[in-house]
């Protein structure tokens, strides 16, 4: 029996060569060690607090709510240091690698803001970086992978595949492989093999934990819903998980669904259904054809661009405690603009997915949504489209 | 033991291929069925999983790869889990036995992960053949060792699948401790390029030697690829008597 979920219902589990079983184990044990330990907590709430900029607001926006229809309030994970709900997850494993005495630390990225956080985490804490991004992705996400040079971490372009995330997943796994004596691997998101899923929502939850409060405090009540956005699924299971247990919250998670679920240009497996697999060492919701080999996921922005989810993801829509949506690139665009005009906040096009369901979708008492990063990165694709 | 991408280059070529190994000694042959994300694999093999796929490989075909020859050669499919998961492990295991295959390997799956598939295949008379690597510890060597059937396949360097200058200089220590914990044959992979090498871990203990990239690089690299192997495995296998 072990101190951290290694299955969520039948979904999670450990697929990955014999190789990192040892490693699993060892990373487990410290992170559980460090999860109850005072001292480690009191250092990363001081770094998300004085460097990150701790606790993000909690935003009513007002011109968005008229247009709705019903009031909306956004946690601010913009507003972060390195502008996205990444870096409370970076700098939490890259403070347990420093403690488990690993020297080097890898991650793979996808839309960059996790390369972004990792690369920047490393820096405050001296710890060298290797970031695998697939190179579709460091050519549309161009600012990200210069922010992530000149923070002093190496980016290595992954071709193989659609040169996207999935690849760059598999391609960092490859490395552990082979490094895993010095190297910590930080997996961006709540997917991966046991205990990453349940880590990463261990150290998204500052979120939702501090949105709860804030809601109560500002509204006088607990939202009817609560939306984030689903790529792998990180900044919704931290917004999700401290709203678990009160019975009348709904958890609307949002995913990509690109061209539209029916063209299969799309991210979105737990929407659509279909049956679940392993993939990147967890038994879960994704896409896949009937022989099994794993599609490519289709979406107008990186970070959603994964055809897998995380495990715990899909359990809560098994068990019906959260319900799983999916918007299309051109709505997405259209959020992003709108928000843009109406509130002067520019959301990342991941988070637009999540604006986007807000405003189509009511009635609602009160919609509390994850703004889960800053659109600065998508400026140059998001321009280029809405021009057209 | 040569390792095979089935149905790379083709299916038909691969059929080829394969009656080239048993041709050139091979006394067992480990055939790959191709998959999108093949995680323990380098590149060399990797790149066979995707032009494999891109010809329009499917596991029916990669199964019927193994068909043509599991009369001839003990035959061991090599398979990711989504595969085997998707298609159904009591469908996958039955078609294994039906064919005639002697083992499955599957290199995402842990001992942990392992019980229903392990299951299935003791019922069928399939060996299943876990994978042991330099990291594993002794207490897990004892558990993994007591469940093996077949053989140990002992990766024998950390990291993927791929041809190496050198093999690990503890090859002959990692070999004697998986030794002590089982009381199947032990073999080694990864990283064996040149038939030195192959004989070299012969004098370090392994029962079996598994040569896998060096032999689909050969393949990749030529328009007949069962003529340019026939000879490279009988170099192997004349290196290993």
């Amino acid at each position: 029996m072990s101190a951290i979920e290694h299955r969520f219902g039948p979904y999670g589990g450990q697929y990955v060569p014999e190789t990192l079983m040892p490693a699993l184990a060892e990373l487990e044990q410290a992170w559980v060690a460090a999860r109850d330990d005072p001292g480690f907590q009191g250092e990363l709430a001081g770094l998300l607090h004085d460097y990150v900029g701790r606790p993000s607001p909690l935003y009513r926006a007002a011109r968005l709510s008229a247009v709705a229809g019903h009031d909306i309030y956004l946690k601010r994970e913009d507003l972060n240091h390195t502008g996205a709900h990444k870096i409370n997850n970076a700098l939490g494993q890259a403070l347990l690698a420093r403690r488990m005495g690993k020297e080097r630390i890898i991650a793979e990225t996808g839309a960059g803001q996790h390369g972004v956080a990792s690369a920047t985490a490393c820096a405050l804490l001296e710890l060298k970086c290797v970031v695998y991004m697939g190179t579709e992705d460091m050519r549309r996400q161009q600012p990200n992978v210069e922010r992530m040079r000149l923070l002093g971490a190496t980016v290595e372009p992954v071709e193989a595949g659609a040169r996207t995330l999935k690849e760059a997943v598999s391609a960092a796994i490859r490395d552990w492989v082979e490094n895993v004596g010095d190297t910590h691997y930080i997996i961006g998101s709540c997917v991966g093999p046991a205990p990453y899923p349940a880590m990463v929502r261990d150290l998204q939850r500052v979120i939702g934990d501090e949105a709860r409060a804030q809601i109560l405090k500002q509204a006088g009540r607990l939202p009817q819903r609560v939306v984030a956005c689903v790529g792998g699924g990180s900044n919704s299971i931290g917004m999700f998980i401290p709203f678990a247990d009160d019975d009348g919250v709904e958890l609307v998670g949002v995913e990509a669904a690109g061209e539209g679920i029916e063209t299969g240009r799309h991210g979105a497996p737990l929407t659509a259904g279909g049956q679940p697999g392993v993939l990147h060492g967890a038994y879960s919701a994704l896409m896949q054809d009937e022989d099994g080999q794993i599609l490519e996921a289709h979406s107008i922005s990186a970070g959603l661009d994964y055809p897998g989810s995380g495990p715990e993801h899909a359990w809560l829509r098994d068990s019906g405690r959260a319900r799983y949506e999916a918007i299309t690139d051109d709505q997405a665009l259209e959020a992003f603009a709108t928000t843009a005009r109406l509130e002067g906040i520019i959301p990342a096009l991941e988070s637009a997915h999540a604006l986007a369901w807000t405003l189509a979708n009511g009635p609602s008492e009160l919609d509390l949504v994850c703004l889960s990063g800053r659109g600065d990165k998508d400026l140059a694709e998001a321009i280029a489209l809405l021009d057209k | 033991m040569p390792y095979m991408m089935a149905c790379f280059p083709d299916r038909e070529r691969s059929e080829e291929i394969a009656r080239a190994y048993v041709d050139a000694g091979a006394d067992l042959i480990e055939l790959g069925v191709p998959f999108s994300d093949p995680l323990a694999d380098g590149p060399v093999i990797h790149a066979a999983d995707t032009a494999a796929l891109r010809a329009g490989a499917t596991v029916h075909d990669a199964l019927a790869v193994a068909a043509a020859i599991a009369d001839r050669v003990p035959v061991v499919v090599m398979c990711y889990a989504n595969p085997i998961l998707t298609r159904g492990l009591e469908r996958f295991a039955d078609e294994l036995a039906e064919l005639g295959a002697a083992g499955l390997i599957v290199p995402d799956l842990p001992l942990e992960e392992a019980p229903g598939v392990a299951a299935d295949c003791e019922q069928r008379g399939l060996a299943l053949v876990p994978l042991v690597a330099p990291t594993t510890t002794d207490e897990r060597l004892g558990r993994i060792g007591a469940a093996a059937r077949g053989f140990v396949y002992t990766v024998s360097t950390m990291g993927t699948t791929g041809e190496r200058a050198e093999l690990d200089g503890g090859l002959e220590a990692v070999i004697g401790r998986v030794r002590a914990h089982t009381d199947v044959p032990v073999a080694v992979g990864f990283g064996i390029g040149t038939p030195e090498q192959a004989s070299d871990a012969a004098d370090a203990g392994a029962d079996g030697v598994i040569i896998g990239s060096r032999l689909v690089r050969a393949a990749a690299d030529t328009e007949d690829p069962a003529a340019a192997i026939g000879p490279l495995v009988r170099d192997f296998s004349l290196a290993l008597r």
